[in-house]
């Protein structure tokens, strides 16, 4: 290799063969550490093409020589003063580390050596990993890396992280982790410095805009941009519809329909047709017919809810999704959208945790971190939990309201977007402080290889079986019990003057409200055995996606909003769904 | 000698570039952008921006950013000549 001269220069002047343990992963945002993670440790993390996609720490175990060593995905930061919860996290992390591997975006040298250059100057032990070297041909860059170590005084390895390309030397470079300790400077010292590294390593050629790049511009630019978006989020709700619909009607249903029913009308044959266990496990079977949405058995609803209903819905959006965070469409949505979201109190970045809440809350309330102020975090959380339904229940919604026809989903819809920007609004006006301004960094379009979107949709749709099942086989059993119990009358009849008389709803409706908690996709699923007219199945689902989170974003917003927040939330989410719920049922 | 003309980046019109003269806030915002490329001397190009106040989009150096518009009126630039 070409640089191997000066890293033997290296091991002579200050390298260290033993006691690391801990290595974390700094960096800018954007500059690929996530997937430098994944290669490095076999964990599986969410990677993607928009600063600030990792908000926590994950840590991972690797084997350098013959000694396994923790590996720590930390978010990324433009420099060691944190303007973000994120970037505090950073921050913090570094105190905990043996070692750095500073992962540097190659083809953004000058604006990513000011963080390493803070880094050498708080004496750790280090290697750089100049990744998306793959690119910086393209780009008309030309870096002489074995100068770059000469002046850093610490290992330059060249990597392209989504190949795995260069590292494996990073990590035989690691034990030659080496301290070039830089004395503090000042602000313009460092950047002086930065100036004459750059000028003695790094060339750059004129070359001609690709397409790619003129695409770029036209989607933040007013008119074109506009345009874009709308395409895209016209392409983006089609083909949710065609991947989830596709799914269901081709594959899913089927298999339920041909292979899972006899498997049911034989155990439910065998079970004698009724009794605890059979309504247990079954539910009610009449006449040789299975209906998996009413049923309420483990091995009916329980499985047909989550893999038959929800997930195909989950699988598409996900792979959308995938796809956009990966191209980098999302900070361009955010540039577009900032006007309009300063008047939700918030920044266009929030518009990117807002859409992943589209998929699941509780990641959507974790990428608030994103944002800098307590207040915006707060107004995002609050809206988030309260008028962006998960996909689950989003599945849910389409299968059960649409089956009435299109115009009452578009009422549920329509009533949430209404209820997000009115609350947005107001909390803007009423919640003290200011909205912070936006600055990010717009990351180039890339295009994503099949191989890492299908990855990313595995383990998103993994989580997903993992996580989800166990608990809506947990409330169906729940529910079954409290049903034999008679609890559930208890309950509907305390609650039915709200109910009843101000939502317009069967007094059994409560149950689905508490079961809610558990998980909204099957307290949908409740709503359909009640007999419900189509106006009271939309006042249902609109109050049950707003009414309360389910268990997994209350324990997220407790611990991101603290007890104070998180009470104030879900005062504003009861206030406001009340409200809604009634005022639905008074007019339609 | 000619003239120079000082502009702020929010005044700026699309596609002209110049050389960042100041930053006009606190040691906070200085620090934060010029973390992400945008401190005095830096050459600066404005590539677009959003109506009605919204983000201004420029590019600096190899780095593109998307600058809210209270922070575009902060920034002065020497526009170059042409």
């Amino acid at each position: 290799m070409a640089c191997h001269g000066a890293r033997s220069r290296i091991r002579k002047r200050g390298g260290r063969k033993s006691g690391l343990k801990k290595i974390l992963l700094m960096g800018n945002p954007n500059v690929g550490k996530s997937v430098v993670f994944s290669r490095l440790t076999g964990v599986k993390v969410i990677a993607s093409n928009y600063p600030g996609t990792t908000v926590g720490y994950t840590q991972g175990f690797m084997k350098v020589g013959d000694k396994m060593v923790e590996v720590v995905d930390v978010p990324g930061t433009y420099s060691l003063e944190p303007t973000c919860e994120a970037e505090e996290i950073a921050l913090e992390m570094l105190a905990a580390g043996d070692a750095v591997i500073n992962v540097v975006d190659a083809t953004n040298l000058e604006r990513n050596l000011n963080l390493t250059l803070q880094l050498l100057e708080k004496g750790i032990p280090m290697v750089v990993a100049m990744n998306m070297w793959d690119d910086v041909g393209h780009r008309g860059i030309n870096i002489d890396l074995k100068r770059l170590e000469g002046l850093l005084g610490v290992p330059v390895i060249p990597t392209v992280a989504i190949t795995g390309q260069g590292m494996k030397e990073l990590v035989e470079s690691l034990p030659l982790a080496s301290v070039a300790k830089l004395p503090p400077s000042s602000h313009d010292e460092r950047w002086a410095a930065i100036g004459s590294i750059v000028e003695q390593v790094q060339q750059v050629t004129h070359r001609h805009h690709t397409w790619l790049e003129r695409l770029e511009d036209a989607s933040v630019r007013p008119l074109t941009g506009i345009i874009i978006a709308a395409v895209i989020l016209v392409g983006t709700f089609l083909g949710i519809r065609f991947v989830g619909e596709s799914l269901i009607t081709y594959v899913l249903d089927p298999i339920f329909e041909y292979l899972w029913t006899p498997v049911v009308l034989w155990l439910s044959h065998l079970l004698g047709g009724a009794g605890i266990i059979h309504s247990v496990l079954l539910g009610h079977i009449v006449a040789g017919e299975v209906s998996y949405v009413e049923s309420f058995g483990l091995l009916t609803t329980g499985l047909y809810v989550p893999l038959a209903m929800v997930l195909p819905y989950i699988v598409a959006f996900y792979l959308v999704l995938g796809l956009l965070e990966d191209v980098g469409y999302l900070p361009r949505l955010a540039v577009l959208m900032d006007t309009v979201m300063h008047h939700l109190g918030l920044h266009g970045y929030a518009i990117i945790p807002t859409l992943l809440g589209l998929g699941c809350n509780v990641p959507a309330i974790l990428a608030t971190r994103i944002l800098e102020s307590k207040r915006e975090r707060f107004i995002a959380a609050t809206l988030i939990s309260i008028a962006v339904p998960c996909a689950a229940l989003q599945a849910m919604i389409f299968g059960l309201v649409g089956a009435r026809g299109i115009q009452y989903v578009a009422i549920v819809y329509g009533t949430l977007f209404a209820v997000w920007v009115v609350l947005g609004f107001t909390l803007n006006h009423v919640v003290k402080g200011f909205s912070p301004e936006l600055l990010i960094e717009i990351p180039p379009y890339r295009i994503p290889p099949w191989r890492t979107v299908l990855q990313k949709l595995w383990l998103r749709v993994s989580g997903f079986l993992r996580e989800a099942i166990p608990i809506i086989l947990g409330a169906i059993l729940v529910i079954n019990i409290l049903h034999t119990l008679g609890v559930f009358n208890a309950i509907a009849n305390l609650a039915a003057p709200v109910v009843t008389g101000w939502l317009g709803l069967p007094k059994e409706a409560v149950v689905a409200l508490v079961i809610g908690f558990l998980r909204k996709d099957v307290a949908v699923g409740m709503l359909a055995p009640l007999a419900l007219t189509s106006a009271q199945l939309v006042v249902g689902s609109v109050v049950l996606a707003m009414f309360f989170p389910c268990i997994a974003t209350f324990v997220v917003l407790l611990r991101e909003l603290g007890v104070a927040g998180m009470l104030k939330a879900a005062a504003i989410m009861v206030t406001v769904a009340l409200a809604v719920g009634g005022l639905l049922n008074l007019i339609l | 000698m000619t003239e120079k003309k000082l502009v702020y980046l929010s005044g700026m019109h699309a596609n002209q570039s110049g050389r960042v003269v100041r930053i006009e806030g606190g040691a906070g915002l200085v620090s934060r952008l010029s973390a992400m490329g945008i401190r005095p001397g830096r050459k600066i190009t404005k590539l677009s921006s959003m109506l009605l106040r919204g983000p201004v989009f420029t590019q600096a150096g190899s780095t593109r950013l998307a600058i809210g518009f209270g922070m575009a009126s902060k920034i002065l630039v020497e526009l170059d000549e042409s």
